[in-house]
């Protein structure tokens, strides 16, 4: 039961992390109608930028933090600008590969910078495990999941109360309304990138600081897409809900069933509960339903 | 016969065969049999590397061919082409190292393999579409991958296996310029069939369905039908692709079939032109020929930069994505169009107006 709970938690508090860089994903998508496969570099290269602050300048985290975020809007603003704002209402495969193009430029520059070794985030949280009943959790568990949940639940006042985020909502419902209401979509297309950027720089930091830095970190990118195809593209509860399903699966068949066949099932149970979940459910569990006519 | 030297200025079909031809114009006819001729004489004269390079692009072009079929001419994206090049690697080596067929079986069987996993995968597709649906093939990619590599006693796992060449009457093509033979008369039956194949019935079928599904189904297509057979035709390529690579190299294992591959191959059809057979030949001689002409340009730069050759693998990936973007960008009908235009401006040079 011990080995259970602490499966549990932990599968949750990954699934957190997926939940908060779904979560930009799927804003992206909302928004521009644009997939975001670059998701991962972003996280990549915010975390990136946090570490070298902190180690190669001794600033503070908090500091180097907000700066990292900083960086990581503005990028987000410049990629929309220059290589996304081309292909709004272009084909499908046009978007995917364009993100892929991105992505590919993303790891690049990251690889030429940094380099392929794997490097540590200083110890910013202190190392006592933390008992709670029959678990032990490391403390870095509880910040990240502390930071996701405060996160989200600024994310979700913002959608629901400020003016930005209500106009985002509304050219999420209909770009052409909202234009006639006045609301720059054009401006709401560049805050949905750098808000993405956001999110996922703030996962990847949390992740580094659990598992060490390294380029490895961006397939993260590819995970999250089961996140959000699980919970329905376009909905921003689902992106959460998914994120921790596929969290808590994750962590359970990392503890149960990689013994049996010797490892690596972990990584792809996420696809195969996609592939099942999409047979029965097309749009996902809370993905809005489309209505085609000829 | 008409002077091949003179400008045709229209199509005057008198009969049925002139109506069904490939190539209408008896001066394009030459062109095509020119080049063929070219391409059959220069592992003649070309060095071993050079011919090897080629042997790459032709299998390259066989896949791109096969994804361009499912990707571009029936409209459902695939991320999955690694896998299934995998499927058709890892069948091949199975039927040849442990059954002990000979190559010449062993490859159709991959095809068809291949063609059966592809058509198993492709089943969601009549309900998925667009994202959702790329996102299931990227799904085929993460499974078949981790079935390869913990299928010990089948695959060899992460270690992978050795193919021997395949042999005919005695001859075995080990030298570069036998299989580049091998390659191409494949390449000439694929290009051949998938040029026939959009001039069927299925084929406008598969086109109707990338244009506007929905409308395709009220004027009486299958849609399930049709999107599993594009999978299947195409998968089937794609396998023929994946033996014939896997019988080159003489070595398979699961990290030669990661999603890199995948999306190098969607970067081949999206480069070379969605939606043309000739295209995706185009699209696969530039993405093949990118990374080696990038490493020359380095080794010919390092001279004066020095340092420059351990920044290579992380340039190659930043030019990679680039290429891709801007094509994107400014063409996205891709090299086919371009050829096109460049044929259009002298078709009329020098009075363009």
């Amino acid at each position: 039961m011990a080995f259970f709970l602490q499966m549990l938690v932990t599968g949750i508090v990954v699934g957190s992390v997926y939940a908060l860089v779904a979560l930009g994903f799927v804003l992206i998508y909302k928004s521009s109608d644009a997939i975001n496969f670059a998701q991962g570099e972003f996280l990549l290269v915010g975390t990136y930028v946090c570490l070298t602050l902190i180690t190669a300048y001794n600033i503070p985290f908090i500091a180097a933090l907000f700066i990292a975020l900083l960086f990581s809007a503005v990028l987000g603003f410049v990629i929309e600008r220059i290589v996304l704002r081309p292909f709004i209402g272009e084909p499908v495969i046009s978007m995917i590969m364009a993100t892929i193009g991105l992505s590919s430029v993303l790891a690049g520059i990251v690889h030429i910078i940094w380099g392929h070794e794997t490097r540590v985030f200083p110890k910013i949280f202190s190392e006592a495990p933390v008992r709670l009943g029959e678990v032990v959790v490391a403390p870095v568990y509880l910040w990240s999941l502390l930071i996701v949940v405060i996160m989200l639940v600024i994310f979700t006042v913002f959608f629901k109360y400020s003016k930005l985020g209500i106009a985002m909502r509304a050219t999420a419902d209909d770009q052409q309304a909202a234009l006639s209401m006045g609301i720059s979509v054009k401006a709401i297309f560049a805050v949905a990138w750098a808000i993405a950027a956001v999110v996922s720089a703030v996962g990847g930091i949390l992740l580094g600081n659990i598992n060490g830095v390294n380029a490895s970190l961006s397939a993260i990118g590819l995970k999250v897409l089961p996140v959000a195809i699980l919970g329905g593209l376009d909905s921003i509860p689902g992106a959460i809900i998914g994120g921790l399903i596929i969290g808590v699966i994750e962590s359970m068949t990392g503890g149960y069933l990689d013994p049996l066949v010797g490892g690596g099932l972990k990584e792809v149970m996420p696809f195969v509960i996609l592939v099942f979940i999409l047979m029965f459910k097309p749009y996902g569990l809370f993905g809005k339903k489309e209505i085609e006519r000829v | 016969m008409r002077n091949p030297f003179v400008m045709d200025c229209g199509e005057f079909h008198v009969n049925y065969k002139q109506d069904m031809a490939i190539w209408k114009i008896t001066r394009v006819r030459m062109r095509v049999l020119i080049l063929l001729a070219l391409l059959a004489i220069f592992p003649l004269v070309a060095s071993d590397y050079i011919i090897g390079l080629a042997t790459l692009c032709g299998i390259a072009a066989i896949g791109a061919i096969g994804l361009n079929i499912l990707t571009g001419f029936t409209g459902q994206i695939s991320i999955g082409v690694g896998a299934f090049l995998g499927v058709g690697g890892y069948t091949s080596a199975i039927l040849t190292a442990k059954l002990g067929l000979s190559f010449w079986i062993a490859m159709p069987i991959a095809g068809l393999i291949t063609a059966i996993v592809g058509g198993l995968f492709g089943l969601p597709s009549l309900r998925l579409k667009g994202l959702y649906l790329a996102i299931a093939t990227l799904a085929a990619q993460v499974i078949i991958l981790f079935v390869i590599s913990r299928w010990d006693s089948l695959t060899g796992g992460t270690a992978g296996m050795v193919l021997s060449r395949p042999e005919i009457g005695g001859f075995v093509f080990y030298s570069e310029r036998s299989y580049f033979y091998l390659m191409f008369v494949i390449l000439i039956i694929t290009t051949l069939f998938s040029l026939n194949l959009f001039r069927s019935r299925v084929g406008r079928a598969f086109i109707a369905v990338r244009d506007r599904d929905i409308a395709a189904e009220v004027i009486g297509i299958d849609l399930f039908k049709y999107k599993v057979l594009a999978f299947i035709v195409s998968s089937f390529f794609v396998g023929i692709a994946g033996a014939l690579l896997g019988h080159y190299t003489m070595i398979v294992s699961p990290e030669l079939y990661s999603i890199t591959v995948s999306i190098e191959y969607l970067a081949i059809i999206l480069v070379g032109g969605l939606g043309s057979v000739f295209g995706s030949i185009y699209g696969a001689v530039f993405i093949t020929l990118l990374p080696v002409f990038l490493r020359s340009g380095v080794e010919f730069l390092s001279g004066y930069f020095p340092g420059l050759s351990e920044l290579f693998a992380g340039m190659k990936e930043v030019i990679f994505g680039l290429v891709i973007i801007l094509f994107l960008i400014y063409e996205p009908q891709g090299l086919a169009k371009i050829w096109k235009n460049i044929k259009d401006y002298f078709r009329l040079w020098p009075f363009s107006y």
